[in-house]
C-alpha cells in the first residue's frame, strides 16, 4: 500500500511548483500581458521557495528506501535533491534577467515581457524536477516531456522574429525525434526485461544481454545523448542557441542541460548499472568526441551564442567523462563540474544581454565586442574572468572543474582519455583566449549604450565570485554535498 | 500459423524506421516530418501494447495510453510553431528551413 502522506511530503517542491504554475497560468490568462512582471515575480518566489525545500535533505544526505514516493515512480535522494536545487537556482537566474530583455528593442516587433513566459519557464522547471527523481521509465518520460514541450515554445516566443520560429521548429523536430528514439528503448527494456521501474529493469538485465536488451539499452543512450546534446547527437545545438531569444538560450544552457545530464547519469547507473561495460565505451565516445568536437567547431564561429553552444557542447564532453568513469569518485566529479559549469555559462550569456547596441540590440558578433575594454571595462573584465575559466586557466574555478574529472579519471586507470581530453582542452582554449584578445586589443567598435539593471549586475558579480579564486572557499562544501549525492546514486547498485 | 509477438515486433520496428527515414530523407515539407513523429510514437504503443498483452501484465498498456497523451500534445505544439514559423515566411518546405547555417 502506497503512503500518501509521506510520498507527498517527499515531493513537495514539485507540488508547490505544479499550484504556482496553474494559478499563474489562470492570472496570465485572464490578467494578459500588463499583469506579466507581477508573474514573473511570483514566478521566481515559487522557485525560492521550491529551493529552499530542497535543503534540509540537501545538508543531512538522503538515500535507500525511504526515498521512494508513490511505490517506485519516484526517488527523492541526495542525488535528485542536489540536481534540484541547481536546476531552481539557474531557473531564478534566466527568469530574472529575461523582462529587461524583452522589454527592449532587442525583442523586435513584440517588445513586452509576456504573462505566459514566466509560466513556461515555471512547467519546464516542474518537468526538470520531476526527470531528476524518477525511478520509473514512466515518470522519466512524462517529466521529460513537459521539460521539452515548454521548451520548444519558449524557443519560438518571438513569435515575429524568424529566427525565433525557425529554432523552436528545429528544436522540436529534432526534440521530438530523439523522445521516440528515448521511447523506443523503453518499450523494448519492458518488452525484455517485464517493468518499468528502475529496479525491475535491473534485475532483468541480469547477466549476459539477450539481443533485444543490448538495442533497448543503445536506444535509451542514444535518446539521452540527443537531450544533452552529445557528439554524434549535437546538430541542432548552435542552431536553437542562436535563433532562441538570448535569455531563452541562457535557460537552456543551463537548467535543462542538469536535469539531462542528472538523469543519464541514473539511468546508467541505477538501471544499466550491472552492465556497465555494455555502456562505458559509448559512453567514453561520446565525451571525447563532444569535448573535440565543440572545441574544433568553435574555432571558425562569428557569432557569440553559436560559439558557447559549442562551448556547451564541450563542456558536456567533460561532464560526460566524469560519467564514463562509472565511479562514485567519477559521479561526485560530474556533478562539481555541473555546478561550476552553471556558473560560467549564467555568467557569460547575463553579461551577453548587458550589452546592446545604440539602437537597442543585443551584441551577438565579435565585431559588436571589439575593444569592450574601453567602452565598458567592468564587463570587459567579468567576461575576461568567465572565459579563462571556462577556458580551465589555472587560479580560476573552471580550473578546479576540470581537475576533478581528470583526477577521477585517472584514478580509474583510464589514463589515455585523460590525456587526450587535455590536448582537445588546450585547443578549446583557442577561442575563448580569441574572444578575450578581441575584448582587449581589437580597436572599439560598436559604442555600448544602455543602462543595465541592477539584477543583471549582482548576478554578473556574484558567478563572477564563483569563479573567481575566492570560489575556492566553496569547494569543501561543494565537494561533501556532491559525495552524498553521489552515494545516494550508487547506493542501488 | 498463429500471430506471435514477433509478428507485432516487426511490425512496429517497421514504422519506427519509417518514421526515422521520414524525419531524415524527407525533402518536401514540415507538416510530413510531424506525421512522421507521429508515426514513430505509434510504433512504440505497438512493441508497449503488444508486450503487455503477451506478459500478461497491465504497465505496457497504461504507458501506452500516456504516450497518446503526450503525442497529442506534442502535435498540437507542433502545429503551433509551423504555423507561426509560416507567417513570417511564407513556405514549409524543409529545404527553406536555412535562416541559420555552420
Amino acid at each position: 500500500m502506497i503512503d500518501f502522506a509521506s510520498s507527498f511530503a517527499l515531493v513537495m517542491p514539485e507540488l508547490l511548483l505544479t499550484a504556482a504554475g496553474l494559478i499563474l497560468l489562470l492570472v496570465a490568462a485572464w490578467g494578459g500581458d500588463k499583469l506579466a512582471r507581477p508573474v514573473a515575480i511570483l514566478a521566481v518566489s515559487a522557485l525560492f521557495g521550491a529551493g529552499v525545500m530542497t535543503v534540509p535533505g540537501l545538508h543531512f544526505g538522503v538515500d535507500g528506501a525511504d526515498t521512494y514516493a508513490f511505490g517506485t515512480l519516484m526517488k527523492v535522494d541526495s542525488f535528485a535533491l542536489f540536481s534540484k536545487a541547481l536546476i531552481y537556482l539557474a531557473a531564478i537566474g534566466c527568469l530574472i534577467v529575461a523582462p529587461a530583455f524583452f522589454n527592449s528593442a532587442a525583442a523586435g516587433a513584440e517588445r513586452g515581457l509576456r504573462a505566459e513566459y514566466p509560466v513556461l519557464v515555471l512547467f519546464a522547471t516542474l518537468g526538470m524536477s520531476i526527470m531528476v527523481s524518477a525511478s520509473d521509465f514512466m515518470t522519466l518520460y512524462l517529466g521529460l516531456e513537459l521539460n521539452s514541450l515548454a521548451a520548444y515554445v519558449l524557443a519560438s516566443i518571438l513569435r515575429a522574429d524568424q529566427r525565433s520560429a525557425e529554432a523552436g521548429l528545429k528544436y522540436f523536430v529534432l526534440g521530438a525525434l530523439a523522445s521516440g528514439i528515448l521511447l523506443y528503448g523503453m518499450s523494448l527494456l519492458y518488452g525484455f526485461t517485464g517493468g518499468t521501474d528502475f529496479a525491475s529493469v535491473r534485475a532483468g538485465l541480469e547477466g549476459e544481454l539477450s539481443t533485444g536488451q543490448l538495442f533497448g539499452l543503445i536506444f535509451v543512450m542514444a535518446g539521452l545523448a540527443f537531450k544533452i546534446a552529445a557528439v554524434p547527437f549535437h546538430m541542432w545545438t548552435p542552431d536553437v542557441y542562436e535563433g532562441a531569444p538570448t535569455p531563452v538560450t541562457a535557460f537552456f544552457a543551463t537548467a535543462p542541460k542538469v536535469a539531462a545530464v542528472a538523469l543519464t547519469a541514473r539511468v546508467a547507473f541505477e538501471v544499466f548499472g550491472g552492465q556497465v561495460l555494455a555502456w562505458q565505451q559509448i559512453v567514453m565516445f561520446a565525451a571525447l568526441a563532444s569535448i573535440v568536437f565543440g572545441a574544433l567547431g568553435a574555432i571558425g564561429q562569428e557569432n557569440l551564442k553559436r560559439l558557447l553552444a559549442y562551448s556547451s557542447i564541450n563542456n558536456i564532453g567533460f561532464i560526460l567523462l566524469g560519467l564514463a568513469v562509472a565511479s562514485p569518485a567519477g559521479a561526485s566529479a560530474m556533478l562539481i563540474y555541473l555546478f561550476i559549469y552553471v556558473a560560467m555559462s549564467l555568467g557569460s550569456f547575463v553579461a551577453l544581454l548587458m550589452l546592446r547596441s545604440e539602437d537597442g540590440n543585443l551584441f551577438e558578433t565579435f565585431g559588436d565586442i571589439a575593444g569592450l575594454a574601453v567602452t565598458r571595462p567592468a564587463i570587459a573584465w567579468c567576461l575576461l574572468l568567465l572565459m579563462f575559466s571556462l577556458a580551465g586557466i589555472p587560479p580560476l574555478l573552471g580550473f578546479y572543474s576540470k581537475f576533478v574529472v581528470f583526477q577521477a579519471t585517472v584514478e580509474a586507470g583510464l589514463v589515455v582519455f585523460a590525456a587526450i581530453a587535455i590536448a582537445a582542452s588546450v585547443i578549446g582554449a583557442f577561442y575563448y583566449i580569441k574572444f578575450v584578445k578581441v575584448m582587449f586589443f581589437d580597436e572599439p567598435a560598436g559604442v555600448a549604450t544602455g543602462k543595465s539593471g541592477a539584477a543583471h549586475w549582482v548576478l554578473l558579480a556574484i558567478t563572477a565570485v564563483i569563479i573567481s579564486p575566492l570560489g575556492y572557499l566553496l569547494t569543501p562544501s561543494l565537494t561533501d554535498l556532491a559525495d552524498k549525492a553521489a552515494r545516494a546514486l550508487f547506493m542501488a547498485v | 500459423m498463429s500471430i506471435g509477438i514477433e509478428h507485432y515486433l516487426v511490425v512496429g520496428a517497421i514504422l519506427f524506421v519509417l518514421g526515422v527515414l521520414g524525419i531524415f530523407l524527407n525533402r518536401k515539407n514540415v507538416i510530413v516530418i510531424l506525421m512522421a513523429v507521429e508515426l514513430i510514437l505509434l510504433s512504440v504503443n505497438i512493441n508497449l501494447v503488444a508486450f503487455s498483452a503477451f506478459m500478461g501484465d497491465l504497465v505496457g498498456q497504461v504507458f501506452a495510453m500516456m504516450v497518446l497523451t503526450v503525442a497529442a500534445a506534442e502535435a498540437a505544439i507542433g502545429l503551433a510553431i509551423l504555423v507561426i514559423y509560416y507567417r513570417g515566411r511564407g513556405t514549409i518546405a524543409v529545404d527553406d528551413v536555412n535562416r541559420m547555417k555552420g
